[in-house]
């Protein structure tokens, strides 16, 4: 039988693309505001022990981390204007920059928590499991926020590699670059949550 | 091929790239996503049925009836499960939402057709999931559908996969919700203003914001409890430093707006027949539109009511006591409305009518017990009874499963261009009623008198509740064979429909049954209120 005559036109809506994501972004935010919350009852009931755990993180890594996921905050906001200005070849650099970036992120994250392992500090440990309770929940939210705070990073490098192959294929261009748009926007997220993490678990004082 | 079909060739014969069943599971049409959705959660629907039924058998005589204790535990919880993630909440969403909400607006689909496919992907290996729950070596979950803590943290059932299930499920329910909102803002008709939408396109805004902000907030619990079972950690179970209230309070965050989830589109779907039925238009627009956005709102905030009892201070009880009462407001709004839209109307008792006054009257009941269940005074004495579980039965099947059915009988010739038999539908509908009251509302009096949910076994003098609970679950079910066998029927061999059976007003009707693929062949231009009966029929 033959097929029918396929209608479906091509309908673009930058507006709509955009409004997606940032109700998308809504939800990782409460995603993320449960588990403050979970946080903040926890500190208020061992806030002895919580200033104590913080001790044991690097500060030096951690804002060493922070700068890193600034700077890559903004090279992917000039991505965006670059694209913007169809000047592709700066918009790919700083798509890698920002990739080389979230790939430095990850190694001081892997050297940080590959300490805590060393140490027998991990999630179901015979030594986690000897802490006080306090020390216990501290690490298991570090754990756990960190953890999920990780995962956003690889899905946004993912998006932000997706972008630049549609730059190379020319399917992100100057008058349609809303895929682009929309992975930096999640970029800026990650970059958020991390702003929030830094202190809630690093300067407890 | 004629002239006339290649004018109009319906979304059912519809032929595009994929062949056969393909053809359906790759659409991104929402009309064919909304089937998808209607067969899945009609299958769904039945086996939850079935595992209700026999509670209803095991709890027929006291003692040990038909299953043993642990299965009965696993029977209530999967019963539950499959009920409230696979059927109430995606039920009118996904199913009418999908196919009326672009009709309603005038769009030719929503916003994200392909998020919209993958939603139904995901919704596919949610449900998946759990129903495997029921066919693993460690046996269903035994902990209820609501997973408290710290019992979840430590039984040896398969609660892992269960909360996975809903987690999975959850995130389906987020991607429509947020490609609903987006197809609102974005995708209506030239003219379309806001306080121009149908009513249930309102109802279906208010229910996807909901869908929206609250889901995560469950969703990242059901994980903590994952990763809890795994790891030992602490967060929920005392032994280890962590609070089970706090479980508590996060659930019910998410699972007191899920109510009004389902709640809001039934009301919505209501809100669309009785004018329709009435040739009358619809009383007090404005405060039904923005009713749905007050109980949405509002509805977030009182989700302490069903932890009364489990430690709360004295302050945070009343204040969620009357917030509760509050939340109450907007739906008898809505009560009201509705009467007041039959007032001197020509009323035609049509099977989606005769349902949507069966919702009123199972509304009302299941609405006003709420009231009793949200005062703190009452609710202690009646917590965690029977009494509770007939009140939100009256809610979700009297009000969004009798919504549901209302909805498939007043769509239905739209849908498949046919048409029902409609004294068949009557007398289904009216054996329905009559085994949905006599099923639930027993359940009131025994558990006024003090049977607890969820037991097992009981004291000999509520064995006459039971029984008659047992008797009407039986009639029930058989009222939903007849109207079932009757779908069938009208979809396979049925008269043709004409494009406006009932002499409704809303876009949906202007157009051929069923519609084509792109639903508009002109694209229409909205310029009066959705319920204009005055310009005579």
């Amino acid at each position: 039988m033959s097929n029918h005559e396929n209608h479906t036109h091509v309908h673009r809506d930058d507006e709509a693309q955009k409004l997606g994501m940032w109700l998308f972004i809504f939800t990782e935010l409460l995603l993320f505001g449960g588990l403050f919350l979970v946080y903040s009852i926890f500190r208020a009931q061992y806030p002895e022990n919580f200033h104590e755990s913080s001790l044991e993180l690097s500060v030096t890594l951690g804002v060493i981390n922070t700068v890193i996921l600034l700077v890559s905050s903004m090279s992917v906001a000039i991505a965006l204007t670059a694209v913007q200005k169809s000047n592709y070849k700066l918009a790919k650099l700083m798509l890698l920059l920002t990739v080389a970036l979230a790939l430095a992120f990850m190694v001081n994250k892997y050297f940080e928590w590959g300490a805590k392992f060393h140490h027998g500090l991990y999630p179901g440990s015979e030594l986690m499991q000897l802490l006080d309770r306090g020390h216990h929940l501290y690490f298991s939210l570090y754990f756990f926020m960190t953890g999920l705070h990780a995962l956003h990073i690889i899905i946004g490098v993912i998006l932000l590699l997706i972008s630049y192959v549609k730059i190379n294929k020319g399917k992100v261009v100057s008058d349609n670059f809303m895929h682009l748009e929309n992975a930096a926007l999640y970029w800026h997220l990650v970059d958020l949550i991390w702003i929030f993490l830094f202190p809630l678990l690093y300067l407890i004082s | 091929m004629s002239n006339e079909t290649e004018k109009h060739v319906s979304y059912l014969d519809y032929k595009g790239e994929y062949k056969g069943i393909f053809a359906w599971i790759f659409s991104t049409d929402h009309k064919r996503i909304a089937l998808l959705y209607l067969y899945a959660i009609v299958t769904f629907f039945f086996v939850g049925a079935i595992l209700g039924l026999m509670m209803r058998f095991e709890l027929a005589a006291p003692g040990e009836t038909i299953v043993k204790p642990q299965t009965y535990n696993g029977l209530f919880t999967v019963h539950g499960v499959i009920m409230i993630f696979m059927v109430v909440i995606p039920g009118l969403s996904a199913v009418f939402g999908n196919f009326l909400l672009p009709l309603h607006i005038g769009a030719k689909d929503v916003a994200f057709p392909k998020l919209n496919r993958f939603s139904w992907w995901i919704f596919i290996v949610g449900s998946i999931m759990a129903i495997m729950t029921q066919f693993l070596r460690q046996g269903p979950p035994d902990t209820g559908w609501t997973f408290y803590a710290p019992y979840s943290t430590s039984t040896g059932t398969s609660v892992i996969l269960a909360t996975s299930a809903a987690f999975v499920l959850g995130f389906s329910s987020i991607l429509t919700g947020l490609n609903f909102i987006v197809t609102i803002h974005r995708m209506r008709a030239p003219g379309m203003k806001f306080f121009n939408m149908p009513l249930f396109p309102w109802s279906i805004y208010a229910a996807s914001w909901i869908q929206l902000l609250a889901t995560p907030v469950v969703g990242i619990t059901l994980i903590m409890l994952i990763f809890e079972r795994l790891f030992g950690i602490g967060f929920f179970n005392p032994e280890l430093g962590g609070d089970p209230l706090l479980f508590q309070h996060l659930f019910w965050i998410y699972s007191h707006p899920a109510v009004y989830i389902m709640i809001l589109p039934a009301m919505g779907v209501i809100t669309e027949i009785i004018p329709t039925f009435c040739q009358q238009k619809v009383y007090g627009y404005k405060a039904i539109a923005i009713s749905s956005l007050a109980i949405a709102g509002v509805g977030f905030l009182v989700w302490g009511h069903h932890m009364y009892t489990s430690g709360m201070s004295e302050q945070a009880r009343w204040f969620f006591s009357l917030l509760t009462f509050v939340v109450a407001v907007p739906s008898a709004i809505k009560v009201f409305n509705w009467i007041l839209t039959m007032y001197k109307g020509s009323i035609d008792l049509k099977p989606p009518f005769l349902y949507a006054l069966f919702f009123i009257f199972l509304f009302i009941i299941g609405g006003t017990t709420g009231l009793i269940l949200g005062a703190v005074a009452t609710n202690i004495q009646v917590h965690d009874t029977a009494f509770v579980v007939a009140h939100f039965h009256y809610i979700i099947f009297g009000g969004m499963g009798f919504a549901f059915f209302a909805a498939i009988h007043y769509w239905f010739p739209k849908i498949y261009g046919t048409m029902y038999n409609i004294k068949r539908a009557n007398f289904g509908a009216i054996l329905l009623f009559i085994g949905f009251n006599l099923l639930y509302f027993p359940q009131f009096i025994i558990g006024y008198q003090g049977m607890p949910r969820r037991y097992y076994d009981y004291l000999p003098q509520f064995q006459w509740g039971q029984i008659l609970s047992t008797i009407g679950g039986v009639v029930l079910f058989a009222a939903l064979i007849v109207m079932v066998a009757n779908l069938v029927k009208g979809a396979k061999k049925g008269e043709p429909a004409p494009a406006n059976p009932w002499h409704g007003s809303t876009l949906e009707w202007t157009i051929p049954s069923p519609p084509s693929l792109e639903n508009f062949d002109t694209d229409p231009v909205v310029k009066k209120n959705p319920y204009d009966y005055n310009s005579g029929i």
